[in-house]
C-alpha cells in the first residue's frame, strides 16, 4: 500500500492573511512540500496539469525531475497528465526520461482535462475528448513497448517507422493510471490493458467510484490480468488534522468556504459527511480513511490534496507531519491487517522489473550507430530481432 | 453491466398497486396558493382514480424545505439526503404535478433550479401537470411558454392542459374544471402505461450518461465504438476534422 499527496497546483489567496502567493513562491514552496512529503516516509507525490491561470504546473516533468534529485524514495507522477491535449510521443518521450533521472521512481496517471477551452489551445477538441484520450493511449501504450512503431489512427498524423526515446528504462515501461470518476470507457482501458484505476472521489459520494471499480475489477479478470482482488486500484482523498477535532474544523473552515471549487456551497459539515474529506483528529481521519477499504476492498494507492485552497506553506507542512507521523503509520499498520495475501502489491519499478525478468538479466539496449540520416530504421539498437535493412541507393 | 439490454426503468406496474404521483411545489409561503393548486390537482386525480375503481399514493416535494440543497447541487454538484429523497420519488413516479409560482414572468428560480439540477433522464416520458400561480392573469403564458419547454427539454409527457391561478381565478369554477380536465388526462396517461412502455421499449434511445437517471443508469454497453477503441481498437477510418454529431 502506498500513501503520498497530490496537489492540483492551485494558486489561490490565502482567504485569513489576505495574500495570494506569487507563482514563483508557489513553485518554490511545491518543492518544498514534496521534499516534506519524502521526510516523513511517505511514498508517493503527485501533481496536476494545467495550461491557464491561476495554476502554475504547466510542465509537470521538469518539476518531477528536480523533485526526483532531491528526494530518497518518494515515486513521481502526475494528477492527472492531459491524455488528451499532449501528444502521446511527447508524453512518451518525457516520462521515459524521468524514468531514467529519477531511477524507475516515477509512473504516471493519465485523465482527460475537464477545462474546454484548453483543448483549442493545443489544437484539439472538448467535444471529442473521450476518443481521443482512448486513441493516444493506445499509441503511448505501444509507445514504450516497442522499438520500432508503424501507426495510423484519427487524431494524429501517423507514424513509420519511429523510435521513442529514451526507451524506458530496463525495458519495463513507467505504470500507468488511468483516472476517471464516472466514465466507463476509461475504466475498461484500464482492465484491457491490466494498468492501475484511480477514482480521485474527493467531490462524490462513494457509490459513485464503488460502481465504476467494480466494473473495472470485473473487466480486469475477464481480460485475464488476474482476479478481481488482483486489480489495481487508487483513491483520492482530502484532509485537514489537527490534535483536536474542533481545531481542525475552526482552522480548515476559512479555507474550505472560500475554496475554488466548493467555496461558497456546501458547508464544511455537510461536505464532510457526503464526500471523502477528513477534517478532525488524526484518529477521525485514520477512522473514515478506513471506510475506504470497508467500501472498495483492498486498494494499492492513498493519495491526500494538501496544499490547496490557499493554505499557506506553513501549514501545509505541519499537515504533512501530521500525516505523515500520525496518520499513515496507524493505516499501514491497519491495512496491511485487512489485507487479502491474494491483492495486488503496490506497483513499483523494481516489482515490475522483477516480474518481467525474473533472474535473466535486464534489457537495456545500446544503439546502433548513426548511419549519417539520424533515422535508424527497422532496427534501432544492437539487440533488435530485426536484421538491419537499409534502403539501396541504385 | 453486460452485453445483454436490460430494462432500466422499474419495470411491470402492478396494477393491485396505487399509481405514484409526486407533486412538486415551488411555494414559499405557508399556506401556500402555489401548493393549494398543486393539492388539489392531485386531489382530483385521487377522486377520479377512486371512481374508476383505482388508487393514487401522493407524495409531496416541497421546494421550500430543499432551497439551500438545491443551492449546494448547483454550485458543487453535490446532492443532500432531501434532494435524493426528491430524486427517488421523481424516480419512481407514474406522474408528477409541477407548480411554480410565477415572479417576474418566469416560473420562481427555486423551481426552475430544482429541475436543471436533476438528470435530464429522470423524467422521460412521464406525465407531468404543468401549473402555475401569479399575482395577476398577466403571466398567464408562463406556464406554456416556459414550464412546457422545460418538460419537453426532459423529454417529459406534459398534458394538454397546463393549470394557471391567478388571484381572481380562485373565486372561479372555471378554476376547477381546468384542474379536473388536467386530472383526468393525467389519469389516462397514468393509466395507459404510456411512461412504462416508452422506457421499456425505447430507454436506450434517448441519451444517457453513467450513473444518471437518478443514479439508475449503470448499464454499459460494450459493443460501442469507443468501448472497441478503449480495448485496443480502432475508433474507424482516419478523418480530417472533428465529427460532426
Amino acid at each position: 500500500m502506498q500513501f503520498g499527496i497530490f496537489s492540483v497546483s492551485d494558486i489561490t489567496r490565502d482567504p485569513v492573511s489576505g495574500v495570494t502567493p506569487t507563482e514563483a513562491e508557489r513553485i518554490d514552496a511545491i518543492v518544498r512540500i514534496a521534499r516534506k512529503a519524502d521526510e516523513v516516509g511517505m511514498d508517493v507525490f503527485a501533481i496536476g496539469e494545467h495550461h491557464n491561470p491561476p495554476f502554475f504546473s504547466s510542465s509537470p516533468t521538469t518539476l518531477l525531475a528536480n523533485i526526483a534529485a532531491q528526494t530518497e524514495r518518494l515515486i513521481l507522477t502526475t494528477a492527472t497528465t492531459l491524455i488528451t491535449t499532449n501528444d502521446p510521443v511527447r508524453i512518451a518521450e518525457e516520462y521515459a526520461m524521468l524514468q531514467h533521472l529519477s531511477q524507475g521512481r516515477m509512473d504516471l496517471m493519465i485523465g482527460r482535462g475537464n477545462t474546454a477551452p484548453v483543448y483549442p489551445w493545443f489544437g484539439q477538441d472538448i467535444r471529442q475528448g473521450l476518443p481521443l484520450a482512448l486513441e493516444n493511449y493506445n499509441l503511448l501504450h505501444r509507445l514504450w513497448r516497442e522499438d520500432v512503431v508503424d501507426w495510423e489512427g484519427q487524431f494524429r498524423t501517423p507514424l513509420q517507422g519511429f523510435t521513442s526515446v529514451p526507451r524506458p528504462l530496463d525495458d519495463v515501461p513507467p505504470f500507468v493510471w488511468h483516472g476517471s470518476i464516472r466514465t466507463p470507457e476509461i475504466a475498461e482501458q484500464a482492465a484491457f490493458y491490466g494498468n492501475g484505476f484511480f477514482a480521485n472521489h474527493i467531490f462524490w459520494p462513494t457509490s459513485h467510484s464503488l460502481r465504476l471499480i467494480d466494473f473495472y475489477r470485473q473487466r480486469f479478470e475477464h481480460y485475464g490480468h488476474g482476479t478481481k482482488k488482483q486489480a489495481v486500484v487508487g483513491l483520492g482523498g482530502q484532509a485537514y488534522i489537527a490534535k483536536r477535532s474542533q481545531d481542525a474544523y475552526k482552522e480548515f473552515r476559512p479555507y474550505f468556504d472560500e475554496a475554488p471549487v466548493y467555496g461558497h456551497g456546501p458547508s464544511l459539515e455537510d461536505f464532510s459527511t457526503m464526500t471523502p474529506l477528513s477534517v478532525g483528529s488524526p484518529q477521525e481521519v485514520i477512522d473514515k480513511t478506513l471506510t475506504f477499504h470497508d467500501s472498495f476492498g483492498d486498494y494499492q494507492r492513498q493519495l491526500f490534496l494538501m496544499d490547496h485552497a490557499g493554505l499557506p506553506l506553513k501549514t501545509v507542512l505541519e499537515q504533512l507531519d501530521l500525516l505523515g507521523e500520525e496518520v499513515i503509520p496507524v493505516l499501514r499498520k491497519e491495512l496491511d491487517a485487512r489485507r487479502d495475501p491474494e491483492s495486488a502489491p503496490a506497483p513499483t519499478h523494481r516489482g515490475l522489473t522483477e516480474a518481467k525478468y525474473g533472474d535473466r538479466p535486464v534489457r537495456r539496449p545500446r544503439p546502433n550507430a548513426n548511419r549519417g540520416d539520424n533515422v535508424t530504421g527497422a532496427s534501432p539498437y544492437q539487440d533488435s530481432d530485426a536484421e538491419a535493412t537499409y534502403p539501396s541507393l541504385t | 453491466m453486460n452485453d445483454q439490454t436490460h430494462d432500466p426503468a422499474p419495470s411491470g406496474r402492478d396494477p393491485a398497486e396505487p399509481f405514484r404521483l409526486v407533486v412538486v411545489s415551488g411555494g414559499v409561503s405557508d399556506p401556500s396558493s402555489t401548493r393549494m393548486l398543486a393539492d388539489r390537482i392531485a386531489g382530483r386525480v385521487a377522486d377520479r382514480a377512486r371512481e374508476r375503481g383505482e388508487q393514487v399514493a401522493v407524495d409531496v416535494v416541497d421546494l421550500r424545505e430543499l432551497a439551500s440543497e438545491i443551492s449546494t447541487a448547483l454550485v458543487s454538484q453535490l446532492m443532500g439526503p432531501k434532494m435524493t429523497r426528491a430524486v427517488e420519488l421523481l424516480g419512481g413516479a407514474d406522474g408528477v404535478v409541477a407548480s411554480a409560482p410565477v415572479y417576474k414572468a418566469a416560473p420562481s428560480g427555486l423551481f426552475s433550479s430544482f429541475f436543471h439540477v436533476l438528470d435530464s433522464d429522470l423524467l422521460i416520458a412521464k406525465p407531468v401537470v404543468p401549473a402555475a400561480t401569479a399575482g395577476t392573469a398577466r403571466h398567464a403564458l408562463v406556464v406554456d411558454e416556459q414550464m412546457r419547454s422545460l418538460f419537453a427539454y426532459m423529454r417529459a409527457m406534459t398534458v394538454p392542459t397546463s393549470v394557471f391561478a391567478a388571484g381572481e381565478d380562485w373565486n372561479d369554477s372555471e378554476l376547477n374544471r381546468r384542474i379536473d380536465r388536467a386530472a383526468i388526462e393525467m389519469l389516462l396517461l397514468m393509466e395507459s402505461g404510456f411512461a412504462e412502455q416508452v422506457r421499456s421499449e425505447s430507454w436506450k434511445s434517448y441519451q444517457h450518461r453513467y450513473g444518471s437517471a437518478g443514479g439508475t443508469e449503470l448499464d454499459i454497453d460494450l459493443s460501442t465504438d469507443l468501448m472497441r477503441l478503449a480495448a485496443g481498437g480502432s475508433a474507424g477510418p482516419r478523418r480530417d476534422g472533428p465529427e460532426s454529431s
